[in-house]
């Protein structure tokens, strides 16, 4: 029977099935300080190992510093976040679990660093306990965030209670216009299909347009999974994907090498697989996008305007966009251009790598930050994007504009650390959540690519950055 | 995980619908490391008059005197007595281990959150489903009764009041089980370590590169 790329995934990790509840078998487990240390706790106290140690790889993103770091975990002021480092440094040292601790080169946002190490691999299942996890459906892998329960569950057999999603096709056919990223792809469908629209599923994103984009791009569109509703989201293997894992720390070498591409060239869709749903948007009919509320599905292209309560699809909608509008300090029709900014924040795990930070200091290049962006912040997303970056040079350029050059961590994306948003303030950002007060109590998100924040910090405002 | 057969204990009664997981742990107290410990920071927000943080000594803190879970004759309870759509918001597994750690090993209520109520299994807290009638009844019955007891019987599926008062409550057969023998999930997946060892070795064989 023909088979879905999701089916092909999930079949080949099924360790048993019954009712419909599956005992899946998880590849690869990562791990980070904020729901890691009540799974180690449970270990403990329950006097119970590990399944697979070499299963997992370790990070902390969350709680660090991004600026000076040259205390060490020691140099981080708020003690309960130092502590949450400690505990995770501690647990992977009693448990022989590898770690790219704060001082490592390799250390950056969970999310990153997996595919950058080659720890995500075509074919795999990968867990982390953060819903963002997603991202590494990229590599053609099935990959779900899970909660602390689960964590531990995962530490303890390999295994995940799981029961089948239904699957859905999202087809973008065509050719993304100039200055139109994977991220305005993942915010047109969010907008289209709103955040509920994926819930119960996983979502394939195929077509000419997906085809095209790089490793970086399917990351950020799979990273966006999550905000449509779905638990996964998954591109299917090609060269791109092939030539992206080629040689990286963790992927498979020599006669191993020829064995893994020859498996992988099958992780795709059948062609008379059957989807439950599919939905298409064309790559030329996408725009630079914008969010204008509170929910990733407040979004329109850069060109437009706040809508008017009278475009709302019912009353429930009517009352949450009442809502938005108050909470963003925003009134209906105002164009999406006119919209001034205090903060820029580029970084987060879904525009963080090196061709993000590319396209933005190709934006930045030449250009001064506007005189009413109070703090523009640039946060790689790995300890190794940061080095390429500043072996091109992306770090001066930035510098010269007048962005913050940080160290790597989630930072902004949720405020956990001591990068935030103050009450009102409004901020460009590539991050993928505009929930209130994520990115600090009050603050004002706007969800952009790496392009659009990176134009808005040197003019001060939303700017279409197909015109720049 | 505990298990849970028979449990008499006191009933504190919480007069209120749609309480939140917010309003059972606020979301300071996430930063913590710990799966214990949040017992005293259950319904933070209700139970004090000032603002906690966490690493405060709460026995310093000065109670809020009007809630219910503050007065004296509730002191000790271990079933807590509340409205339809307990646990709301937020998934947090923090919600049950506050409740649990504080002392609660049975919640009745006439609904609850779907997350909120599956997190309860995973921590061997019972949240038993009885009518609004029934629930309406026991709140009266807890108003009158100082010390008012109750006795749930998770084999037979009842809730006993002291005076013969017998309510049968519904339960999915799995989960009873589980409770019954304590059975978390990963007990339960561990039945299965053959299986899950003959699986590791097919695909380690099929996939070698996955061990490295
Ligand atoms: S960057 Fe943001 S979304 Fe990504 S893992 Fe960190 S906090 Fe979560």
């Amino acid at each position: 029977m023909a088979k879905t790329l999701y089916d092909k995934l999930f079949d080949s990790h099924v360790v048993r099935e019954e009712n419909g509840t599956a005992l899946l078998y998880i590849d690869r487990h990562l791990v980070h300080e904020v729901t890691s240390p009540q799974a180690f706790e449970g270990l403990k106290l329950a006097g119970r190992k590990l399944w697979r140690i070499n299963s997992i790889l370790a990070v902390p993103d969350h709680n660090v510093p991004t600026t000076d770091r040259s205390s060490g975990v020691a140099g981080i002021t708020d003690p309960v976040s130092r502590l949450q480092v400690q505990t995770l440094d501690t647990n992977c040292t009693d448990f022989g679990v590898t770690e790219f601790k704060m001082g490592d080169v390799r250390q950056g946002i969970v999310h990153v660093i997996g595919p950058e190490q080659g720890a995500t691999l075509p074919g795999m299942t990968v867990v982390c306990g953060d819903s963002h996890t997603s991202t590494h459906g990229a590599f053609g892998a099935l990959a779900h965030g899970i909660g602390t329960s689960e964590v531990e569950h995962v530490m303890a057999t390999q295994c995940l209670v799981q029961k089948r999603s239904k699957s859905m096709l999202v087809k973008v056919e065509g050719q993304l216009g100039k200055g139109v990223t994977a991220k305005d792809v993942a915010l047109a469908i969010i907008g289209k299909i709103g955040t509920a629209g994926g819930t119960g599923y996983a979502i394939e994103f195929a077509g000419s347009a997906i085809r095209g984009l790089t490793m970086e791009g399917r990351m950020t569109l799979c990273n966006m999974a999550i905000e449509a509703g779905a638990r996964a989201g998954m591109v299917a293997v090609d060269d791109t994907t092939i030539d992206y894992v080629k040689g990286r720390p963790f992927a498979p070498k020599a006669a191993q090498w020829d064995a893994a591409v020859a498996y992988w060239r099958t992780l795709h869709s059948d062609a008379d697989a059957q989807f439950h749903a599919t939905v298409e948007l064309k790559a030329e009919e996408i725009q630079p996008q914008v969010t204008w509320g509170t929910s990733p599905e407040m979004v329109v292209g850069v060109d437009g305007k706040v809508p008017s309560l009278a475009m709302a699809k019912n009353d429930v909608q009517r009352a949450d966009w009442e809502r938005a509008y108050a909470y963003m300090g925003l009134t209906a029709d105002t164009p999406i251009e006119q919209i001034q900014i205090d903060k820029v924040f580029i970084g987060s795990c879904t525009n963080s790598r090196i061709e993000d930070l590319r396209a933005a200091a190709n934006i930045a290049k030449g250009k001064k930050v506007a005189g009413n962006v109070k703090l523009a912040l640039v946060v790689p997303g790995s300890g190794l994007v940061k080095a390429q970056a500043e072996q091109e040079g992306l770090d001066k350029i930035f510098k010269e504009a007048g962005f913050e050059w940080r160290e790597p961590g989630c930072s902004m994306c949720l405020a956990m650390n001591a990068d935030r948003l103050e009450p009102g303030e409004r901020c460009a950002s590539t991050s993928n959540r505009n929930f209130e007060g994520r990115q600090g109590q009050g603050g004002r998100t706007h969800l952009v690519s790496p392009e659009m924040a990176a134009a808005a910090a040197v003019t001060g405002h939303f700017v279409d950055v197909r015109n720049f | 995980m505990k298990a849970f057969t028979l449990h008499q204990g006191l009933v504190a009664p919480l007069d209120r619908a749609n309480v939140d997981t917010d309003a059972i742990i606020p979301k300071q107290f996430l930063k913590s490391i710990k799966r214990s410990g949040f017992g005293p920071n259950a319904f933070d927000e209700w139970r004090y008059l000032d603002h906690g943080e966490p690493g405060m000594d709460n026995s310093k803190r000065p109670l809020n005197p009007e809630f219910v879970l503050n007065q004296p004759r509730y002191k000790g309870a271990s079933i807590l007595l509340t409205r339809e759509n307990f646990g709301c918001g937020s998934s947090r597994e923090h919600a049950p281990w506050a409740l649990e750690d504080y002392g609660f090993r049975a919640i009745i209520a006439s609904s609850y959150a779907d997350i909120f109520f599956n997190n309860c299994f995973k921590n061997g807290l019972l949240p038993i489903v009885l009518s609004e009638s029934i629930v309406d009844d026991l709140f009266k019955a807890v108003e009158v009764n100082p010390g008012f007891q109750l006795t749930v019987d998770l084999e037979k599926q009842t809730v006993n009041t002291p005076d013969g008062q017998v309510y049968a409550f519904e339960i999915d057969a799995v989960r009873k089980h589980n409770l019954l023998h304590g059975l978390d999930d990963i007990g339960l997946t561990l039945q299965h370590v053959d299986a899950i060892k003959a699986f590791e070795l097919k695909h380690k064989q099929a996939q070698p590169w996955l061990f490295n």
